[in-house]
């Protein structure tokens, strides 16, 4: 199969299964691209998660992009966007035309309201296998906790938070350099 | 043009709206409804509904419904690419830089602090999922029980929306 097409066809299951907002789709990618095709390891997952966040616009976009521009260039990029964005453009025209006909329809509901709270799980163990790709040292446990913390407890927002880190690992980098350079 | 300020004013949400989700409805709401009165107060909250049901960001479905709507089929598509265009070259822009830089000190500095707060930044994130979703002992339930499912099994997270689905289905008819 032609690469380009391979990697449309992974991002359209991406986008045809990401319900419940961004995070939603990091199960699917760490399956597909970290997991099954072996094309990016976890902690590049984790550094595209991060970068994606930053930046304005979707977070399921954002990482597709990154995710395609580093696997095969512009190229790539456009290929795994308009896979991503497919399932959904359809899917909205096709509710768009026939809503009133379906909204009624209680099993749909039903459906949708098992899939919200699966979400959470889903997420949650994508967390922790990212989570355990990151060397254990204390520094990392430090870090995870005090953004986790600056978030839920003092709601700081994501963004300044992962600034916050990104300060963080600069400067212990920079003293642990100067420690070597030393000794 | 009709079709130009559509591409503008979905060029502007995809801007502007950093974190996505529902934080930025607001500010679709305000463009759409507001200033430009192309959808009534009432369809604007169909979108809510229909975005619970379609798959993707609910950026992506608010553009892809207020533009077929507004202008049909080439207006889902004018809005839609609009809603994405600003992420594309930033994505692509900043791919490129870090890239390039991979191996400096700085960059892996950076990175040597972001990954473990990205890590932080997710299980937050579950607490909203969780607050969110999580609403009664049957949600509880299913929560649960896909926890279960995916720490006994490799089940891919397609087979397990499927599961979760039917689960939802049955647990609620009960």
């Amino acid at each position: 199969m032609n690469k380009y097409l391979k990697l449309f066809w992974i991002f359209f299951r991406v986008g045809a299964f990401t319900f419940g907002g961004g995070y939603a789709m990091i199960p699917i990618i760490e399956k597909e691209i970290v997991e099954k095709e072996n094309l990016i390891v976890a902690e590049e997952f984790i550094d595209i998660i991060a970068v994606s966040q930053s930046l304005p616009g979707p977070i399921a976009v954002n990482t597709t992009i990154f995710v395609g521009y580093k696997l095969m260039g512009i190229l790539g990029a456009i290929a795994a966007l308009i896979g991503t964005v497919l399932p959904s453009f359809l899917v909205i025209i096709i509710l768009a035309v026939f809503y009133n006909q379906i909204k009624d329809i209680q099993a749909i509901q039903l459906f949708f309201k098992g899939v919200r709270p699966a979400i959470v799980s889903l997420v949650f163990m994508s967390a922790l296998k990212l989570g355990n790709a990151i060397e254990k040292k204390t520094f990392n446990y430090i870090l995870m906790i005090a953004a986790f913390f600056a978030i839920v407890i003092l709601k700081i927002h994501p963004i300044f938070t992962i600034i916050g880190c990104a300060v963080a690992g600069l400067i212990f980098t920079r003293r642990k350099e100067k420690e070597n350079g030393i000794s | 043009m009709v079709f130009l300020k559509l591409f503008i004013v979905f060029l502007k949400i995809g801007s502007f709206s950093f974190g996505g989700g529902y934080a930025m409805l607001p500010l679709i709401e305000q463009e759409i409804v507001n200033v430009h009165e192309w959808l009534s107060q009432n369809e604007f909250i169909d979108i809510i509904a229909i975005s619970q049901m379609s798959p993707g960001p609910i950026a992506i479905n608010a553009a892809t419904f207020v533009g077929f709507k507004h202008l049909g089929f080439v207006g889902a598509l004018v809005a839609t690419l609009g809603v994405v265009f600003t992420s594309f070259f930033l994505v692509v822009g900043l791919a490129r830089i870090i890239i390039k830089n991979q191996n400096s000190t700085i960059v892996k500095g950076i990175f040597s602090g972001i990954r473990p707060g990205v890590i932080g930044l997710i299980v937050a994130a579950c607490v909203s999922l969780f607050s969110a979703s999580i609403v009664d002992v049957k949600s509880l339930f299913i929560g649960l029980a896909i926890l279960l499912i995916l720490h006994k099994s490799k089940i891919h997270p397609i087979g397990v929306i499927f599961i979760s689905g039917i689960l939802g289905i049955i647990v609620y008819s009960i």
